[in-house]
């Protein structure tokens, strides 16, 4: 039900989104979604693995021909079985990046960058220096791809999908073949990626710190089924759905810096309902930026607490408090207090079972949330 | 001294080898790629009919070979009909009998080839707007050439070495049929053992040599 409803909240004018019905049979696997998705950001498909989430990417991409159903693109049809309609991969403007790099072995980086470059129309030609810069790659362009590094190899991939100038971007874990060490180097490009490319972005994974890292929007699949589509924000901080269970339970708020004091070293960032104050920021005023707080590092209080060392008080209502039966529960705060028109942003606190009954606590209650940490995602 | 006869003899073999292996690459491909993907029940029952000649006595081959193209035989009528004529005790015949002897040393190491390749590399193309044909130029054939160059070397080197089924369908004509493998047998039956010699050990140099390439080539060099 409430799914049903997200996907109302979620549904951008009609021609400027990605409309996918899918049904499709593997022996002991049945995929059957109906998703309406955004015509931009990113969007994640999460879920743990057989949820369907790349089988659902690869039947966007036109790659699994057995698949039955519609999908169009910003009001392109690409497929529509019943009118006995399929557009081939190769005709659609994609781009695909898979799990593994999987490079052409017998072509130097340079010419698997212009492989795909070379066969789309002159028009709509993205520089291939840009696509190079954008993922770091120039000093590697005369080198065989056994030559890469595995971080390497993924970046080369993710630059030959975007020489294409793609209308939709597929990325497939890019990162799950990689250890930590070369997934952070890999991140940062990803997140260049969102904030300068104006294109959709479909990014499937498993992992919930990716997602928080890079989603505008989740698709929680399970089993094949859509569980949960919305923003991330809102998805991430349901109580009900398994990414708020995860031990690092966090919220992850999209926020605009608007002052630098030169004397403290803080910078304010307004988020929606609120404003925050973090050290360490060197972005400048009116830059976009994403902050993570983790649900441990929250605290409730009654009343406005005056004499706290703490810097970011914010008024907040309590929406909702995890039903646990362990020593601790998650509370999901709603910021900017009782005014319930004003926009607001989600908040988990993690706070003992033992306060949650000494406070009495309950939804719709007024509060204070103490946000002891405030963690920049750059 | 070798006689004129088997100069004769040695330039008909390398024609033969040559045509044949040529009309087995372009014939072979298609098969092996359809072999390597396909997931028809047919698979099983073309992929035996293929290897085939690998354990058939050639005589066995040939025979059928001689009954098929013959004046009674179904293909025997057909190329009547064409205006081409008899295909038995021909050169033409000849390349018939040694495409289907040698196809399965042509369409086997195709077809690991092209499975080796896997479905990844195709689907990689064709999300970089490569139709079928293209990639199957610009990904597969690059990725399975050392496929190829084996498969052209032992096509080659077996239609060299064959002789049942020559011997069947195309019997000992000079400068039509008669091949390296069949001048030697008729050098023996005449008891003229010097020249059987020459011939012999120049074919034990020519097949050591081929599979001296072929098994010293280092596979994994791209460019």
């Amino acid at each position: 039900m409430s799914a049903v409803l997200e996907r109302e909240a979620a549904l951008p004018a009609a021609d400027q989104s990605i409309q996918a019905r899918f049904r499709v049979k593997w022996p002991g696997f049945v995929l059957g979604v109906d998703l309406a998705l955004p015509g931009r950001g990113v969007t994640a498909l999460f879920g743990h693995s057989g949820s369907g989430k790349t089988s659902l990417l690869r039947c966007i991409a036109g790659l699994e021909r057995r698949s039955q159903g519609l999908l169009s693109f910003k009001g392109e049809i690409w497929q529509d079985s019943a009118r006995g309609l399929f557009m081939p991969t190769h005709r659609r403007p994609l781009g695909y990046v898979f799990q593994e790099a999987s490079l052409f072995p017998h072509l130097s980086v340079r010419r698997n960058l212009d492989y795909g470059r070379r066969r789309v129309d002159s028009a709509h030609k993205v520089s291939l220096e840009q696509a190079v810069d954008l993922l770091g790659i120039g000093h590697l362009l005369e080198r065989m791809p056994e030559r890469l590094s595995g971080g390497e190899r993924q970046r080369v991939a993710i630059a030959r999908a975007l020489a294409t100038s793609p209308r939709l971007l597929l990325m497939d874990e890019p990162l799950a073949a990689l250890d930590l060490k070369r997934k952070g180097e890999i991140l940062p490009f990803l997140e260049r990626l969102h904030d300068e490319l104006a294109i959709p972005i479909l990014y499937v994974s498993h992992s919930p710190e990716e997602v928080a890292r890079l989603a505008d929007h989740i698709v929680l699949l399970e089993g094949g089924r859509v569980r949960a589509v919305g923003p991330a924000n809102q998805i991430l901080s349901r109580l009900d759905l398994p990414l708020s269970r995860e031990s690092e339970a966090s919220c992850f708020i999209d926020g605009i810096v608007r002052a630098h004091d030169p004397v403290y070293q803080l910078s304010r960032i307004e988020i929606p309902g609120a404003r925050l104050a973090v050290t360490g920021l060197s972005r400048s005023v009116g830059a976009r930026v994403r902050v993570c707080i983790h649900a441990r590092d929250v605290s409730i209080a009654l009343d406005e607490p005056g004499t706290s060392s703490i810097v970011n008080i914010l008024p907040a209502r309590i929406l909702e408090i995890q039903e646990a039966e362990g020593p601790q529960v998650l509370v999901k705060l709603g910021t900017g207090g009782a005014d319930g028109d004003r926009p607001q942003t989600a908040l988990l606190a993690r706070i003992t079972r033992l306060s949650r009954d000494r406070l009495r606590l309950h939804p719709g209650q007024e509060v204070f949330a103490q946000v002891k940490a405030v963690a920049l995602m750059e | 001294m070798p006689a004129q006869v088997d100069f004769a003899a040695a330039r008909l073999t390398l024609e033969l080898a040559t045509i044949t292996t040529l009309v087995l690459l372009v014939v072979g491909t298609p098969i092996a790629w359809w072999l390597a993907r396909t997931r028809s029940r047919w698979k099983g029952i073309v992929g035996a009919v293929v290897a085939l000649p690998l354990v058939l006595p050639p005589s066995v081959l040939g025979f059928y070979l001689l009954v098929t193209m013959g004046p009674n035989g179904p293909v025997g009528q057909l190329t009547q009909w064409l205006g081409i004529g008899l295909l038995p005790f021909t050169f033409a015949g000849l390349v018939v009998g040694s495409v289907l002897y040698s196809m399965p040393f042509v369409v086997q190491p195709l077809q690991n080839a092209f499975e080796a390749i896997g479905e990844r590399p195709l689907e990689v193309a064709a999300t970089l707007r490569a139709s079928p044909w293209d990639s199957f130029f610009t990904v597969v054939v690059p990725l399975a050439r050392p496929g190829f160059v084996t498969a052209a070397i032992l096509g080659f080197a077996h239609t060299v070495g064959e002789f049942g089924v020559v011997l069947m369908i195309g019997g000992n004509i000079p400068e039509q049929t008669r091949v390296v493998s069949v001048a030697i047998y008729d050098h023996v039956e005449a008891l003229e053992y010097a020249e059987a010699h020459v011939l012999a050990a120049a074919m034990l140099i020519f097949s050591f040599l081929v599979l001296l390439t072929l098994y010293s080539r280092n596979t994994r060099v791209w460019r």
